[in-house]
Formats: structure tokens, sequence, C-alpha cells
């Protein structure tokens, strides 16, 4: 074996190479680093045999444990469930009135319809329920639909504008896009909807409104703006605005007649989920 | 290693010389260097005999602790200290102490802080030289090796022979015993979180949790190999505490000290030399023979160095032997070797700026501890405000704020909880799953228990003033011996 040329600083031998008069010493590896680095080839070789490891045309080699994550999660799952099991039953069988009086299960369903919430509602209604434009704030006492319990339930199963046979339906008329009513006389219900709540409207605009409100707009609305439940049709006089209390915003609801959809979860949720999202919304402020 | 120059074989008469030599003596060390094995040489002694003293009740605690048992009634578990982390509750002895009160583990900490500070102030690195885990368990371990190999000369000669049946034989035996005391280490650990008679049967019977094989196995991995094979490098290369230490050591703190004033010049002393105009070290070099770090005490005061005094032992046994006065090699500062080669007395100050500091500090933290949980209270209150949205605007013009109110009885026993508001602010009060309250309304939470209750405060248009106002709930006991009151805001949306 030829002996490698020794630095005469470090007594250390070099690489051998000479770069104008520069050499590298030929610094050994640690003996620990070299240990750890031929332990991982000979582990990783276990792990192709043991485990999932190689791509096939179709499928993979599983390898000799069998091993699968998604195998995992299936059975975390339903140890979940099963953990569950005895409160989710509780909850099947307790009413929702019986849920909210029961310390124990109002606990148990505020977390698991706090948790679905987050999951489910949150990305249109936010993250505490607070709501966006043109999507309902569930905190406040403004409830389109009813804010009992059963009312929220019912809401949450069938959905609003949805797919459901069943869904919750109410159709705000686009007047303006559809021709039904000329722009002036728009113009003179969004003086109307601004009267009704309470706020300072011009009167001559007002008075030419009266008619055309009873025509258009009550028998949805009622006589008196006051809404009606059955039909989803909001309250004018309250100050609660879905699309925003200014002219322009009221305006353009006449115009445009906008109308949200919320999904059905009735099929999608289980039954003791909703009753926890009821129980949970229910709870924010507003429940009846 | 160079030390081809002749010396005489015996350092005096009836001392042999030992060859052994500092491992990290500048003279020696190479540029890139492998390490130098170390065989300690057992030595007998005062010091000796405290560090087994010493492993032994260090060790002592470390395996029995968690069979202590502990009767706190039917509600908690009966483990004298057990940290258990699927309940969320830390139980030592009479404390409990629950997730939200984790500033005591703070204290707990800057006190093993300070007193390590103040114990290395006074007397250099105690710590290091008894009763660091590295420490106890290298010496249980260089100990097992003594006795399946021999001792220092046996164990050189064993690692450089060839690889006979014997050899192998031994070398199994002591790896071995090494892995055995390692499973064990682990073994105890686990015992600390959770019931340990429940786990050990549970181990025994191969039906303990995946979690608790795999710390025994990865505890069992790092006691073998730092105990075992890394040793003394922990201390040198791992571990921050050396380089701490230099901070906390001055000149007037003890630390194992050869006291080179008496020792030099040193030499090899032939029968019937004068001891006069020569030091007292004869350079037998059983120091550096006896030491687990492979150092030269001579050279001073070193990062290397643990002060764990067996080189004192060491060489008090050679000063016996020649007849001598002992402590050549002692526990002594380095103003005290410095004043006496200047001639001047020796005197020893404990008492200095910083032990003063470090002491008072100490005695400050363990009274505040000592406070905290005396006065510790058995019933608890969070509030988390709503925060999405911040307040509801209602038709009559009143405004609603949400609270998530966490009521915690900390006692073994259900009990009820009277939860009012102070302050005059008029308001009305619901609680979910109550309806309308009128306050104080009586909320039961079950022993050791917390109870999540979600309060809505309603206040009329005419009484909101300002934008913020705040608000107080106050939760006591039937009795009212306890109260707890959380002080947080009404948010109105008012500019």
């Amino acid at each position: 074996m030829d002996k490698k040329p020794i630095d005469e600083i470090s007594g250390t031998e070099t690489t051998g190479h000479d770069w104008d008069g520069i050499q590298e010493l030929n610094t050994p590896l640690p003996r620990w680093w070299l240990v750890v680095f031929y332990a991982c080839i000979v582990w990783a070789i276990g792990y192709w045999i043991a485990m999932p490891a190689w791509p096939l045309l179709h499928g993979y080699t599983h390898g000799l444990l069998n091993h699968s994550q998604r195998d995992d999660v299936t059975a975390n799952v339903q140890a979940l469930k099963n953990a569950r099991a005895a409160k989710e039953h509780e909850l099947t069988k307790a009413s929702l009135q019986q849920i909210q009086s029961n310390p124990d299960l109002l606990q148990f369903a505020m977390a698991e319809g706090k948790s679905a919430f987050g999951d489910n509602c949150a990305p249109c209604h936010g993250s505490g329920g607070q709501g966006a434009h043109g999507y309902p704030n569930l905190n406040d006492d403004f409830w389109l639909w009813g804010g009992k319990l059963e009312d929220i339930q019912h809401t949450i199963i069938v959905g609003v504008r949805s797919t459901s046979s069943e869904t919750r339906q109410s159709q705000m008329p686009a007047f303006g896009h559809d021709a039904i009513l000329k722009p002036g006389q728009i113009g003179d219900l969004t003086e109307y909807v601004v009267h009704l709540s309470g706020r300072a409207a011009n009167p001559a605009a007002v008075q030419r409104a009266a008619k055309l409100f009873a025509d258009n707009c009550a028998a949805c609305h009622g006589a008196e703006g006051k809404g009606n439940r059955e039909f989803g049709a909001p309250n004018l006089t309250d100050n609660d605005w879905l699309y925003g209390p200014n002219r322009e915003d009221i305006h353009d609801q006449i115009w445009n007649g906008h109308g949200g959809v919320m999904p059905t979860w009735g099929g999608r949720l289980s039954p003791e989920t909703i009753k926890s999202l009821a129980v949970y919304v229910h709870s924010l402020g507003g429940g009846e | 290693m160079k030390n081809l120059q002749a010396v005489p074989a015996m350092a005096a008469e009836g001392i042999a010389r030992s060859d052994a030599l500092a491992s990290n003596s500048a003279a020696n060390r190479k540029f890139y260097q492998a390490r130098v094995p170390i065989y300690p040489k057992l030595v007998h002694g005062n010091f000796r005999k405290i560090k087994w003293i010493v492993m032994a009740i260090t060790l002592g605690i470390y395996y029995l602790v968690p069979w202590i048992r502990w009767d706190r009634g039917p509600f908690a578990p009966h483990q004298a200290v057990l940290v258990d982390l699927a309940h969320e509750r830390f139980y030592f002895f009479f404390i409990e102490i629950w997730p939200q009160e984790v500033y005591y583990i703070t204290g707990l900490l800057i006190l093993a802080a300070v007193s390590l500070f103040l114990v290395t102030a006074l007397f250099g690195r105690l710590w290091c030289g008894y009763t660091c885990p590295q420490t106890v368990w290298t010496d249980l371990f260089i100990y097992v090796e003594n006795l399946i190999e021999g001792d220092r000369g046996a164990r050189i000669r064993l690692a450089a022979s060839p690889w006979t049946a014997g050899k192998i034989a031994k070398r199994i035996a002591k790896h071995s015993a090494w892995i055995l005391i390692a499973v064990a280490t682990g073994g105890a650990w686990v015992f600390y979180f959770t019931d340990a008679p429940t786990l050990a049967r549970e181990l025994a019977a191969g039906t303990a949790p995946l979690v608790a094989y795999a710390t025994i196995g990865l505890l069992a991995f790092t006691t073998y190999s730092l105990g075992g094979l890394m040793r003394e490098q922990v201390c040198t290369y791992m571990c921050p505490w050396p380089r701490i230490q230099a901070a906390m050591v001055d000149s007037d703190a003890l630390s194992v000290t050869y006291r080179a004033d008496r020792g030099e010049p040193r030499g090899p002393h032939k029968k019937g030399q004068p001891w006069e105009s020569r030091g007292h070290c004869i350079d037998c070099n059983q120091c550096v023979a006896a030491c687990p770090m492979g150092i030269d005490i001579r050279d001073g005061i070193q990062l290397e160095c643990i002060n764990c005094a067996l080189c004192i032992d060491a060489c008090d046994d050679v000063m016996t032997r020649i007849n001598l006065p002992k402590g050549l090699i002692g526990y002594d500062t380095d103003s005290n070797v410095a004043a006496r080669l200047k001639g001047e007395p020796a005197h020893f100050r404990f008492i200095r700026p910083r032990t003063i500091l470090y002491a008072t500090v100490l005695v400050l933290v363990a009274a505040i501890m000592a406070f905290g949980l005396e006065t510790r209270r058995t019933i608890d209150l969070d509030v988390l405000r709503d925060r999405n949205p911040n307040f509801v605007t209602l038709p009559d013009g009143a405004v609603r704020n949400g609270y998530t109110l966490k009521l915690m009885n900390r006692s073994d026993a259900a009990r009820d909880f009277y939860l009012a508001i102070e302050g005059p602010l008029p308001r009305r009060v619901d609680v979910i799953g109550l309806g309308y309250v009128t306050l104080p309304v009586k909320l039961n939470v079950e022993a050791d228990k917390v109870r999540t209750v979600r309060v809505l405060v309603t206040v009329g248009l005419h009484d909101l003033k300002g934008g913020s106002q705040k608000i107080e709930f106050a939760l006591s006991d039937a009795a009212k011996h306890e109260t707890r009151d959380v002080d947080t805001v009404f948010i109105s949306g008012a500019p």
C-alpha cells in the first residue's frame, strides 16, 4: 500500500493532491458517525422488507408487517367512536332540551358541537359564528328561520336553498335585474325600507312606495315589514342586515335579490352530531 | 505519545510508578485525535466511601420513590410521586399540581438552578463529582467493568490481547451486565408516569402500552451508550455545565486541588533521600491512573475535571505509605495555593458577595414557593371572553357578551360553587342549560374536575358606558371559605 503523505503541522495525512501549494487534509469521519451511517443502511434494507416500500406497476410492496397508515387511522377512529359510544348513545336518546338541562351531557355536546362547527360551518359563518356579509351571524337574536333548538336542528338537517327535497326555500325576486319594477320604483322602495328601519328617508319617495311595497313585498315580508319565518323572509324593521345596512346595499338587494345557499347536512353528519351542533349554535347567545 | 525517556519503575520505595498519562495534556494532543481509552484504577479511601454512599442513596431514591404509596382518597391515585400525563396531574406527596399551576414547576427549576449556583460557588463542582446521574451511572458501569475484567492493568492487557475465548466471554459478560443495568434504569423511569405496581405487572405480562417499552428501550440505549461507551466524553464535549461553572467558580471556591506549593518540584524519591529542598510529589502518577476523566490534576483546574476527589484518595494512600502527611491533593482554593506560595497564611472565605446573593435568591424563591403552596386554593376560575364576535347588538340596542367559564374543583369531594358578578353594572345573566338566572347561581362541580359553563351577559342600551367596562366574576364555595375573583371586560362596541 502507498503511504499517504503526512502534513507536517497537524500530523494528519493529506489527500495527496496539490493545488498551487495548498494541500487538503484527509480528515477521517468520526467513527461514531460511520457506525450510524452503516447502521442506517442496514436499517433501510430491513425497512424495505418489513414495511411498504417499493411502488409497483399495480400497487406496491406491502412488506412483511403489512403495515398501513390508512388502517391505523381507521382503527384509531373506531377506537375513538367506541370510547364515545356511551355518551353518543345518550345523545341519541335525549331530546335537545334534555341535553341542555344535563350538565354532563351538555358539556359533551358542546365539545362535539364546537368541533363539528369548526370543521363544517366556520368557513361561511366564521370561527365564532359571527357571520359575514351574506352569511348570518349566529350569535345575535335575529333568525330568518327561527332560533328555537328544533328550528336550528331542522335548518342544519335540510339546509337553505339546498339540494335536499325538504330544503328551506325562499326566493327574493330580482326586481331590477328581471325588470319586474322600474329603476325609479326601486329607488322609491329603497327609501321605504330605510324608513321601515326607523331612519330618516325621503317622505315623497316613501309615500310613492307604500303601494309598491304592499303589492310586491308584503306577501313575504308582511304588511309592516316585520318578516315571516315561514318563508324565511327577514324582518326589515330590526336594523339587522344580511347584505348591508346602507341605501346602496338595500337597493342592490332589491335589484338583484341575493340569496345564499346553506348545504343540507342530514345524511352527511350523524344525527348526534347535528343535535350537538344545534345545542352549540343555540348556546352562542341567540337561542330562543 | 512519546514517553520513551528512561524513567524509574519505582516512584519511591514500595510505590510503583504508573505510566498513566493525562489524555488532555497539551504535549500529547494531536490536531485530530481519536479518543484515548481510559482505564481508571479502583481506589480506596474516604472519598471513595462517600461516593459509594451517595451512589446508594441516589440510586435508591431513583428506584424506590415510585413504589411509595400515599393515600389521597377515592378520586386520586395512591402513588406518592406521579406525573399523570393522561389526567394532567402532578402528584408529589401532599402536593397536587394542575397544568394551570405550572409556575410551581418553574419555581422548582429556579430553586434547582440557584442551589447549583450556590453549591458551586462554595464547594466547586460537587454536583458533577458526586450526584450527577452521568457520574453515578458511569461510576457504576466502571465498577462492574472492574469486577468482570479486573483492575486497570488487567483491563489494559485484556484490551491489547487477541480475541481469545476468555476475552470474548469477559466482554459478553460485561456488556450483558451493562445492558441489564441500562434496562433497569429505563424500567424505573416509566414507573414515575403511571401506577407502578400495575405497570410492573403489565410489563411482566407483555401487555404494557407500547410507549412504555419504547421509553425503556430508549433510556436503556442512552444509559448504555452514555455510561458504558461514552463516559467522560459526555462531560467534556456534550455537557454545557463545565462551561457555565467557569462563571460560578472563583479563586475562593473549593475544588479538588493539587497543592503545588507543597508538591513541587516533583520527582521520584530514592530511599534515604532527604525531603528538604524538594517537593512531596514523587511523580508516581497514581492520581492520573485513578482519574475517570483521564486527566492530570497537577495541571491545575481544568474543564474536564469533575471534582470526583478520587485522586485525593489515590494520593493520600501513597502519602501514608511513604510517611508523609496526607492532603497533597485535597479540597482547597486557588487563592490559598497562591497565598502559601507567597508565604502568606491560607484562609477560606465562604461568605462572599456572590454566595450571599445566591443564598438570598434561594431563600426568597423558596419562601415564595412555600407561601404559594400553603395558600393554594382548591377552587379556581378561568374566564375566556368570546372574541369572535366580540359583542352582539340586540334588536333593542342592548349588547350581549359571551364568556366561557372554567370552574375548577381541586378538592376530593363534589362541591357547590356560587357564581356572582361583582360591580354595579346592571345586566341580565343567562347560563346555558339553566337559562335566565339570578345571581349568585349555584353550580355543582364534581370532585377533582373542571366544569365548563357558558355565560351570557346582556347590558341594556342606557346602561352602556363607553366601549369597554370592567366586569368581575366571583366564584366562592358554599361557606365562602374560598373565593376566586377574575377581572375581565364587557365590550359594547361603542367608540
